[in-house]
């Protein structure tokens, strides 16, 4: 069984219906419940537990302080290349937006590993433009050889690739893929992906999957919330989730929730916009239904909202963030994919964790080659 | 009080604090100096070791007795590797072998954790194996030639007490090795229930690192570990289910 078969099942039910037609008694039963199934997970995405957002994240907070204790893990992203060979509506990469494209010289990597890890942080982010023509296998496994000097532990974001290509980063030293189904509505996919391999729903969709098979130890994914109705999207992300805790029970499994932030070339027309309101309710719903789930807390957000939404079950999330390519050494800076909301460097967002009672760690894995 | 001797050492106190999940690093050196700890558990992989500002080994005092332990192992041969790049990294010989390859409820892999407890007491190690209570495996670790066995009270970060207790005492009346209580001590009754059971030591980490006030707790902690090995050295008498009938059955017996 995959999980297409499980998101088939689900996807024909009526769940806009099934969602208006929750009780609040049956919000009250999913929210006692020590070990929620996915029809408790439901009702608490639903309309009515919308009045249960405070007993939610009391007992969010109490959850992940149990399991992941007063701390976050920081990672810092690199973007090595924003050439792309997709035309996804929403993003600024995307192959037909004409700017100039850059990728970054090995030297490069160097210079921008070097600057990061100054830092202490341990873990990095590196992220591509998907096209496998200007960052295949040989140049991401070349970046990781040079990244392995700085960094404990190394995730990767870029194309989604085969078996055997996650087993070639998995033996280089990458030990994280992080890879976002955008929306698990088909109908929408294809409606927001114009044009390139990224048009292919079920190799996109099975390829946390193909990671976990081929030794990754940590899987981060999500949706990028805003092209179709949250909750919907919210119970596929986690039903996506469970599904691949409960296969591959050694595998440390996260989610994102990230929001579309304007962008280069904006058009408004298809935009379901999610309210702060509908991003704590699916975070709080996540975390009760899936405890040991990380959940990955985005720059993409305000500096004051992420602060707000720290105790509500963060345990991970990005310091430091630059999204043009070039951007850490402070040479030949690219054009940025998205807008940060959050510009602040790892200290300002250490002391910030450390004000709030939360130990930043820098470092939580070891490399074991 | 009696001295706890173990892994060739000889210390006063029988609590033994973890590291993990504190609000920040620095709150350690506080939890150890009122809780009265002597050895302190750490996540190897959380220890940078090259970094001045992020190693965990500045907060811990010399005098503490190190407890490097393999969390993140899912397998008995990352166990063993983790284990070496502790010893290298000069955390010294004791190692507390964890192996979970199921991070929904973090419940130890027994079998993997024994292969890794067999290859690491040939090298050298001190070996303090982390299990869920299963005398079959606990008698196999003592052939192998581990230090203590640790069980877990309930699973890791509950809070939940001693959930396995007539596991864990049949443990205690089975092995002749010290059994250290690892995970799911919530409360300081409950390593004091553990303690007047039998048991030599407690393993406390996430009750005192989520608590309002971890040093505080820590130092609750120390007394209830120590309340617990009182009455158990004063032979806490047998709490009787039933009433005793006031005429015995056998009383017919006589003397002679």
């Amino acid at each position: 069984m995959s999980f297409k078969d499980i998101y088939s099942k689900y996807k024909d039910m009526e769940l806009d219906k099934i969602l208006r037609e929750i009780s609040k008694t049956r919000v009250e039963m999913a929210l006692d419940k020590e070990y929620p199934d996915e029809n408790d997970y439901l009702a608490l995405l639903s309309p009515a537990a919308e009045s249960y957002l405070e007993p939610m994240a009391r007992k969010a907070h109490e959850l992940t302080v149990r399991n992941f204790g007063r701390a976050i893990v920081l990672y810092t992203p690199l973007y090595l290349s924003d050439y792309c060979s997709n035309k996804c509506i929403y993003c600024g990469f995307r192959a037909d937006n004409s700017f100039d494209r850059k990728k970054l010289t090995y030297e490069e990597v160097e210079k921008e590993g070097k600057a990061i890890s100054k830092t202490d942080i341990r873990h990095i982010l590196i992220l591509t433009g998907e096209s496998e023509k200007h960052t295949d296998l040989e140049y991401l496994k070349n970046c990781v050889k040079i990244l392995k000097k700085y960094f404990s532990s190394i995730t990767v974001e870029i194309y989604p690739m085969t078996t055997e290509g996650y087993k070639e980063l998995v033996t280089e030293g990458v030990d994280g893929l992080t890879i976002y189904q955008e929306t698990y509505d088909e109908d929408i996919y294809h409606k927001v992906h114009l044009k390139g391999p990224k048009r292919d729903y079920d190799f996109r969709l099975d390829a946390p999957e193909r990671g976990l098979e081929a030794g990754i130890r940590r899987i981060n994914i999500g949706a990028l919330f805003g092209l179709s109705p949250w909750r919907k999207e919210a119970f596929f992300t986690g039903l996506h989730a469970w599904y691949l805790q409960n296969k591959y029970t050694e595998a440390e499994v996260y989610i994102s929730f990230p929001r579309l932030r304007p962008f280069k070339g904006e058009d408004l027309d298809y935009i379901h916009r999610v309210t702060d309101k509908n991003m704590v309710q699916m975070m709080l719903a996540s975390r009760l239904f899936l405890p040991r789930v990380g959940l990955n807390l985005s720059t993409r957000e305000a500096p004051e909202l992420r602060e707000n939404l720290l105790p509500l079950g963060v345990t991970r999330m990005s310091a430091g963030s630059v999204t043009a390519v070039g951007g850490y050494s402070g040479e030949d800076s690219g054009v940025e994919q998205f807008e940060v909301a959050d510009h602040r460097s790892v200290d300002e967002i250490k002391s910030l964790l450390l004000k709030h009672r939360y130990q930043p760690v820098l470092k939580d894995w070891e490399m074991l080659s | 009080m009696d001295t706890f001797k173990i892994g060739g050492k000889e210390l006063k106190s029988r609590l033994i604090v973890g590291t993990g999940k504190y609000p920040r690093k620095s709150m350690i050196s506080e939890v150890i100096k009122s809780s009265g700890t002597e050895v302190i558990t750490l996540a190897l992989r959380r220890v940078d070791i090259n970094s001045e500002d992020e190693n965990i080994l500045n907060y811990i005092d010399d005098s503490c007795v190190l407890m490097p332990n393999t969390s993140g192992a899912t397998t008995a041969d990352e166990a063993v590797k983790i284990a070496r790049i502790a010893k290298a990294a000069g955390c010294g010989d004791w190692v507390k072998i964890e192996v979970i390859k199921d991070n929904k409820f973090l419940l130890p892999d027994n079998y993997e954790t024994l292969k890794a407890s067999e290859t690491l007491v040939k090298e050298g190690f001190k070996v303090f194996p982390y299990v869920t209570p299963e005398l079959a495996v606990a008698k196999e670790l003592e052939n192998v030639g581990v230090e203590a066995v640790m069980p877990l009270g309930a699973p890791i970060g509950t809070n939940k007490g001693l959930e396995t207790r007539e596991l864990i005492k049949i443990l205690i009346s089975e092995i002749n090795l010290p059994i250290i209580v690892d995970a799911g001590i919530g409360r300081p009754s409950q390593a004091a229930e553990a303690m007047e059971l039998g048991c030599e030591a407690v393993m406390v980490n996430t009750a005192i690192a989520t608590s309002q006030d971890p040093p505080l707790m820590a130092d609750a902690f120390g007394r209830g570990v120590e309340a617990g090995r009182k009455a158990f050295l004063a032979k806490n008498p047998q709490v009787k289910d039933k009433a005793e009938a006031s005429s015995p059955l056998t009383g017919f017996l006589s003397e002679d």
